[in-house]
């Protein structure tokens, strides 16, 4: 019996500590000079331009605390998972970062996220981003984040060893997909890989570039708002270049993720990539020289367009600090955040305000690119629609990566569009 | 068995209820904290999964009123779930026929008392403690759908063998890429399928096997009528371990092919992904889906091995 009694105490002193750690979580949230900041900036050179923002907020605010909720993993789909039950379970973070644009839309019909449009207003940010950029952002009229920095999705990165041992001259311009194409399949003659490609999303960000070539701006952004249709034969006809080029690229693609792609064009065994300008840190981190060992030219058939995405931080409704939030949101929009965190990151400013003098070369060339060329929202990377309405196009492509199937993509996508379309 | 043991019937009772003075309230004051954590986290969060499943929430926000049986009408309307149903069958038919042949031929092996018995029984159960994870980090490679110059993996090995007829596009392929999943599944069970048929073997009385061959018995006959009907419920139980694990597969395919590679989608990861998006009820629904069939499969073992308990 006295085996038993032991027993018992052992059971009811697990429990009690389990009560006690339960405690122990909500009396954490008390303080008010905390400001949590909720990211997936977890490590590398996203992790460097956190902290370079940190440094910067701390001047800015020496009687507030910086406190980093980053959740690593999952390419910030753990952190989103992590971020929703908080916000249901009304705990939010003081921000949390998430792609600027469309994919903010649950956030907003949840109401889980403030309008910053008076804010904007009161601090003179309109002033200092892009007017095209604020149209973009702005959702049922309001604005409901803080853009951090800007990623340029439609770029073509060469390798010109590769080409000129193809034939084909290393700074040859295209101003078609159907002229570069044709010299796609000129290389595969030469038995070399002419586009290299990885894992599912990176398919769609290629199918984004080749929609937006075909299509153009104007009707890209119709594909958005409803004015394209999705079921007609300009789309039918980009999916069929979009077929071509799947059919050109390396056939072991599901088994990579998007350095393995561009590492492919580094290493001479592949000429073309196309990727999103975060792929410079990729030929950076090797010694690369732009222009020499490779070249970074707008996707053939899209020179004069800006395919954006962006992060940003958001105020959540019911926050546990709004004048930390605030301040938080003010260091992002400031010049001295804006330049610190994208020197770090290797993206650019999103506002045309802060000094851009010292970034690098290839940084150079999209700084001044965002300033003139007409700005379009990237579908793979959150900024052209929901997040229902991109994991539904995901899998359309994902299945045609299978069968190939053009009529089927085409059919999946104007279900896709049907079913997530904003009214 | 159970006439062979009547003392326990005839030990004297211990004097009841020490603690308290009624019998039930010491065991019940014992088992009371596993009966509410399990009827919370357990049934209460399955009741509550059931309850969402039949709810019209389809994003973040809340439900947005009550929608019957829809959800599970859509899925079960919808090609791509289906797909993802018969991906699940394939791929438990061949986990199963796949552990249980190798881990039996394993286990005759050992068990006719090969030398050097304790290292192969060492070699062939340790991919089991390797997590699924881990190794499907490995099999990711090592199942490389590249060909020609570009394989690597097994693809590649079949190029040095000059076996390159063997080399394909493994869990790639539209209709069969699901089977190519299930190789590092077996790899890594059939170990285990091993060690419960060995358990088996060792425990028939060697006397059984002395009487059947003083009858007379051929090799064959003992096997069929002597160690096979001995080893049934071993099978059993190894069905139904290796078939609800194998129901339940999910992190093999997200470290081997991703969550959104279509050819190897399973309902576990569709239920993944329409959890991330949102999707609350359709990934409810799913997995109430899943539990169901897992259910079909343990709950009429569960009855049995209850019934066979009390008759003894």
């Amino acid at each position: 019996m006295n085996a038993t009694r032991k027993a018992l105490a052992a059971g009811l002193a697990a429990l009690s500590l389990l009560a006690v750690s339960a405690c122990g979580g909500e009396s954490e949230s008390g303080s008010t000079d905390e400001v949590e900041v909720f990211t997936w900036w977890a490590e590398g050179s996203e992790k460097a331009g956190l902290d370079a923002l940190v440094k910067v907020f701390d001047e800015q605010n020496p009687d507030l605390k910086f406190v980093n909720g980053a959740v690593a993993g999952g390419a910030g789909s753990d952190a989103k998972n992590v971020l929703q039950s908080r916000l249901q379970n009304g705990e939010p973070p003081a921000t949390f970062q998430a792609h600027a644009g469309a994919e903010l839309t649950d956030y907003i019909n949840a109401g889980q996220i403030e309008d910053l449009t008076d804010l904007y207003e009161e601090k003179g940010w309109n002033e200092r981003f892009p007017e095209g950029l604020l149209e973009r952002l702005k959702q049922d009229g309001g604005i409901y984040s803080v853009p951090s920095n800007i990623h340029r999705a439609n770029v073509m990165w060469a390798n010109p060893a590769v080409l000129k041992k193809a034939g084909i001259e290393a700074n040859k311009t295209y101003d078609s997909l159907d002229a570069w194409i044709a010299d796609l399949k000129a290389i595969k003659a030469k038995g070399i890989i002419p586009l290299s490609i990885a894992t599912d999303w990176t398919q769609v960000h290629l199918l984004e570039t080749v929609l937006l070539a075909d299509l153009g701006a104007e009707a890209y952004n119709g594909l958005w708002d409803g004015t394209t249709d999705w079921g007609g034969s300009e789309v039918k006809a980009a999916l069929e270049d979009y077929s071509t080029l799947l059919s050109l690229t390396n056939t072991d693609r599901q088994g990579l993720d998007w350095p393995d792609a561009t590492q492919l064009v580094i290493d001479g065994q592949a000429a073309y990539n196309v990727m999103g300008d975060w792929a410079e840190a990729a030929f950076q981190e090797q010694k690369k020289k732009l222009n020499t060992d490779y070249t970074a030219v707008p996707v053939p058939g899209t020179e004069g367009v800006f395919d954006f995405l962006a992060d940003s931080f958001t105020m959540p409704v019911d926050g546990p600090n709004a004048a930390g939030t605030e301040a938080w949101l003010e260091t992002i929009a400031s010049d001295e955040g804006q330049v610190a965190f994208n020197k770090a990151k290797g993206s650019i400013p999103a506002s045309t305000t802060a000094d851009t003098a010292d970034f690098g070369e290839y940084q150079q060339t999209a700084i001044k690119s965002w300033s003139e060329d007409e700005i379009v929202s990237s579908l793979a990377h959150g900024a052209a629609t929901s997040v229902n309405w991109l994991t539904d196009i995901t899998a359309a492509v994902a299945k045609f990566g299978s069968n190939n199937d053009v009529a089927e993509l085409q059919e999946g996508l104007v279900e896709a569009a049907e079913d997530n379309k904003p009214e | 068995m159970s006439s062979t043991v009547p003392s326990t019937a005839r030990r004297p009772r211990r004097a009841r209820g020490r603690i308290g003075g009624h019998g039930w309230v010491a065991p019940v004051l014992l088992i009371l904290p596993t009966v509410i954590v399990i009827g919370v986290f357990v049934y209460g969060l399955i009741g509550s999964n059931i309850h969402t499943s039949l709810q019209d929430r389809h994003n973040i926000g809340p439900s947005q009123g009550f929608a019957g049986l829809e959800n599970y009408r859509d899925l079960f309307t919808d090609d791509d779930f289906i797909y993802s149903l018969r991906n699940l069958l394939l791929y438990t038919a061949t986990f199963l026929v796949g552990t249980l042949c190798l881990g039996f031929l394993w286990a005759w092996l050992l068990e006719r008392k090969a030398r050097g018995e304790s290292l192969f029984r060492a070699i062939y159960l340790f991919p089991m403690a390797v997590s699924f994870v881990a190794s499907g980090v490995v099999w990711r490679w090592l199942l490389n759908n590249a060909e020609g110059d570009r394989a690597s993996g097994l693809n590649r090995l079949f190029g040095t063998l000059h076996l390159d007829f063997l080399q394909n596009p493994w869990w790639t392929n539209e209709r069969w890429g699901i089977l190519a999943i299930a190789v590092p599944a077996i790899w890594q069970l059939s170990g285990y399928v091993m060690a419960l048929f060995l358990a088996g073997f060792r425990g028939i009385p060697e006397e059984l096997r002395e009487a059947a061959r003083m009858d007379g018995a051929s090799e064959w006959q003992l096997y069929r009528h002597v160690l096979f009907p001995q080893l049934s419920p071993v099978a059993l139980s190894a069905i139904i371990i290796i078939g609800h694990m194998s129901l339940k597969v999910f992190d093999l395919i997200m470290a081997i092919a991703g969550q959104t590679n279509y050819t190897t989608q399973v309902p576990a990861t569709q239920m993944w992904i329409e959890f991330t998006r949102g999707d609350y009820a359709k990934s409810a629904a799913i997995g109430t889906i899943l539990l169901v069939i897992v259910a079909i499969l343990i709950v009429p073992y569960l009855v049995s091995t209850y019934r066979q308990e009390r008759r003894r």
